[in-house]
């Protein structure tokens, strides 16, 4: 039973939403300095429960408890006032205003009346000393990466109050390997110094290496809560998502099946492709029936050659060839036309149109290709809808429902959905399974590989390389804005991470 | 078993954007029939009928005509401030085609002596409204032009030819006020068929918007821009075309908007017509329910937005509220209705309607 040892107590939590019950009956027990991961599948109520946590949302039964005190968050800024503060997924900070500017906004040090900007930047600078990062504080926070900005973020979540309870909503989703550790040593300070710290993320490996206990939720309910050493991978990853992943085995059958049906010539070339200030000349051949996967570093130029090949950018340098024909037009709209498809890295400012429905989601490039006049009916624009979530098992009460009701990995679905329906030669894929779950990552992977069967040229962006590997019937690899190497057929990780990195080549 | 997909649940109705300013108008009208007597009564004249809710059909026309255009344009995140202006531009060109009283030394001596007829006109009618029209549609393309191409922020674009319009409306005339006696022309504002003929005016642009949002994509790309441009972009919407459309149309409205008003006092007026409409204009849209960040809109419910503040104007007259008062009682109500808008009061009614449904 629950004792005095846990400083969050959460028993019986309901929570429904208009066509949804995100949360029945979940209990949540946090001790103490751990550090307790929270994981499962899109939709499976870790979001929801943390925003009756946080009082973003009131919960429609059940009781929390803080330090064995019953509390009921009215908004984020009162739980904090009680000492929960939260990061968010995105980092809700100003990027133009300096980084003791974001940490200390609303509780600057003032004198006579005016803001004391010695003071101020000193007592900035020696909360992030707290985090172990020794940087320039007067400097504005969009200069620095966004591990640091990460960091700020949470340096100002643990100056508001003095938080016992620091939620970390899917922190590293756009951290690399380096800054990841780095934001995992700040956990294990705040750990040692009695935080309690609530992680959310997708990644696996990560809740294996930080957390002490997880929490396993599923379509809204509790699974269990378990000690992170006792429960191997494979079982918590059933646990997830109720199943048995075969998927994996299945896919490199897939693979290797498909691999048969390349085609020789190039459906897509590009020669001497490149962008002053953006990325180097480089030549790309993509064929159709193939799945090519890019791998290299954050920054290392895979969005940048996705935008280009796209014409979201419009190169200054080389030409690329589609069908022997050279590319004169360089737009999304003309790539549209060519059966060119990008389904862009950042959902959120580039992907969704968060306000209009699913529907109207899945249809927007087919209708954009169509023109003002070509009107698709009604009728057709449902039918489409509905096929394509059927196809990919996109989870929603219905095609009207308002996209950004949806969860992250679904509206992943309902952008990917928009490409095919334009029925794409081409699908440049950036990050598709970013920030949603390994069920769903299983789902898309084995999809771009079945897509790749039907003849379908696919373009593989991933920061996770085991993903491009088990995907990819060829690899690019780049870095620091270069194409430098290219590797096909049985490849090691290893040598890829090495030209990743560049090491002594 | 499936819902019917257009089921008009009560849910529905609620969250309707045409809802919150019906309730409004209504309320609008409970206070006069409990406060205004004879406000209801709508007498017949030669077959066409006359009362206060037809005045404010009629006045409330050069504002819903606006708020057509208005509509478009708030929907893709932007904002025309120079409608205003674009009606004195409309009213100017209108006058000086009908009465070229300011060509006068370049004109035979012969056409200057009919020039107090009635029924004598410069140009024919038709040749009258084309070229007014046409005129604002440079206009409304000049801005958008600014807006998407040259990506100056909306606000500014349009002040620019908020300011300078009227000066060009004066240019036109050489200066002066242009009255205008061609009789026929009265009849857009001043005509009546049963009802008022500017009423049909803007069920005509009404409709025409309707079939361009509705029967085209362009009414869904228009939500699209407004709510996110940049995904917009990525799907292969011709973003800058589509504002450019919706400030052109903003500007065709705005031009009949002008033939309206300069027809209603037959001259060109260029510090009085159209003055401030802008402002009532926006607030027509945002009573209509949409945003002014952008996405979702209801052309009907800004055209009832319209409707509502022209009710307010008419109410307070009839009540006996001096003119001079008017403006603040105005803004009295203006905030009732905006507060009836905020999430928090929205927040309420859901949780009381919640609460008797259980």
């Amino acid at each position: 039973m629950p004792g005095s040892d846990f400083v969050v107590e959460m028993q019986g939590i309901d929570k429904a939403f208009p066509g949804v019950q995100a949360l029945s009956k979940v209990d949540f027990f946090l001790r103490h300095g751990e550090i307790h991961a929270i994981v499962g599948e899109n939709g499976a109520g870790k979001s929801t429960l943390i925003k009756v946590l946080t009082g973003v949302e009131r919960q429609d039964a059940g009781v929390i408890r803080l330090d064995g005190e019953e509390i009921a968050p009215r908004s984020p800024l009162h739980a904090q006032r009680l000492g929960i503060s939260t990061v968010y997924q995105e980092i809700n900070l100003c990027p133009n205003l300096t980084v003791a500017e974001n940490i200390l906004i609303g509780r600057e040090p003032r004198r006579l009346g005016t803001v004391h900007w010695k003071a101020m930047n000193a007592q900035a600078k020696q909360m992030l000393v707290r985090l172990n990062i020794d940087i320039d504080v007067t400097q504005p926070l969009g200069s620095y990466s966004t591990a640091i900005q990460q960091m700020a973020a949470i340096a100002r979540a643990l100056e508001i109050s003095s938080a016992k309870v620091l939620i970390l909503d899917e922190p590293t989703s756009s951290l690399d390997a380096v800054e990841t550790e780095q934001l995992f040593g700040v956990m294990r300070k705040l750990k040692s110094e009695g935080v309690a710290i609530v992680f959310i993320t997708h990644f696996i490996d990560q809740v294996y290496r930080i957390s002490d206990r997880i929490t396993v939720l599923r379509n809204g309910s509790l699974v269990g809560t378990f000690e992170t050493a006792t429960i191997p991978r494979l079982e918590l990853i059933a646990k997830m998502i109720g199943r048995i992943l075969t998927e994996l085995d299945e896919m490199s059958q897939i693979k290797l099946e498909s691999s048969e049906q390349i085609h020789e010539e190039a459906l897509l070339e590009a020669k001497g492709l490149g962008l002053t200030g953006g990325i180097e000349p480089m030549d790309l051949e993509l064929h159709a029936g193939e799945v090519l996967g890019f791998a290299g570093l954050l920054g290392s130029g895979r969005t940048e050659v996705a935008h280009l090949l796209f014409g979201i950018e419009k190169p200054d340098s080389g030409m690329v060839t589609m069908d022997d024909r050279p590319v004169k037009r360089f737009s999304p709209l003309a790539s549209i036309c060519r059966g060119v498809a990008l389904c862009p890295e950042d959902r959120k400012e580039a992907g969704v149109v968060d306000d209009l429905t699913v529907r109207e989601n899945i249809i927007l490039a087919l209708q954009a290709r169509r023109g003002w006049f070509r009107n698709l009916r009604t009728q057709q624009q449902y039918e489409i809808a509905e096929q394509y979530v059927k196809l990919l098992n996109i989870q929603t009460p219905s095609v009207d429902q308002p996209v950004r009701n949806l969860s992250g990995g679904n509206q992943q679905k309902v952008i990917l959905a928009r490409w095919l329906a334009t029925n794409p030669r081409v699908l440049i894929l950036d990050e598709p399974t970013r920030g949603i779950d390994v069920g769903a990552k299983a789902e898309i992977q084995k999809l771009v590989l079945s897509l790749a069967e039907e003849g379908k040229s696919c373009v593989f962006i991933s920061s996770e390389l085991e993903e491009v590997l088990r995907t990819s019937h060829r690899i690019v690899v780049l870095r620091d804005r270069k194409k430098v190497t290219e590797m096909s057929g049985e490849v090691d990780e290893h040598s890829i991470m090495e030209s990743m990195a560049g090491g002594e080549a | 078993m499936k819902q019917p997909r257009f089921a008009l649940t009560r849910r529905k109705l609620v969250e309707s954007k045409l809802f919150f300013p019906l309730v409004v108008l209504a309320l609008i009208l409970l206070f006069d029939l409990l406060f205004v007597r004879g406000f209801f009564s709508i007498q017949t004249r030669d077959g066409n009928l006359y009362g206060s809710l037809i005045d404010i059909v009629r006045n409330g026309s050069t504002v819903a005509l606006l708020a057509i255009g208005m509509t478009l344009v708030i929907a893709t995140g932007g904002v025309d401030l120079s409608v205003g202006a674009v009606m004195a531009i409309a009213a100017s060109v209108a006058a000086v085609l009908m009465n070229p009283y300011v060509l006068a030394r370049e004109l035979p001596p012969n056409l200057m002596s009919l020039i107090n007829d009635p029924t004598f006109t410069f140009q024919p009618l038709w040749i009258v409204i084309g070229v007014t029209l046409l005129v604002a549609i440079i206009c409304g393309l000049w801005n958008g032009l600014l807006v998407a191409y040259v990506r100056i922020q909306p606000m500014v674009a349009t002040l620019i030819l908020m300011i300078a319009g009227r000066g060009i409306a004066q240019l036109i005339t050489n200066g002066v006020r242009i009255q205008i006696f061609y009789e026929r022309y009265s009849f857009i504002g001043q005509g009546w068929v049963v009802l008022p003929f500017s009423l049909y005016l803007v069920i005509l642009v009404y409709a025409l918007a309707w079939l361009l949002n509705r029967k085209t994509s362009i009414g869904l790309f228009i939500e699209s821009v407004g709510i996110n441009s940049r995904a917009s972009f990525f799907s292969g919407i011709g973003e800058k075309r589509v504002k450019v459309l919706a400030y052109t149309f903003c500007g065709l409205c705005a031009g009949i908007a002008g033939l309206v008003a300069s027809s209603n006092i037959m001259t060109s007026d260029a510090f009085n017509i159209g003055m401030t409409l802008e402002l009532d204009a926006i607030l027509a849209v945002v009573i209509g329910g949409t945003l002014m960040s952008g996405g979702r809109f209801s052309l009907l419910a800004s055209i009832v937005g319209a409707w509502v503040i022209q009710a307010i104007t008419q109410s307070m007259y009839a009540f006996g509220v001096p003119a001079f008062a008017l403006q603040a009682i105005k803004g009295v109500v203006v905030i009732l209705v905006i507060l009836l808008y905020s999430e928090q009061v929205r927040g309420l009614l859901r949780r009381v309607s919640v609460q008797k449904e259980a």
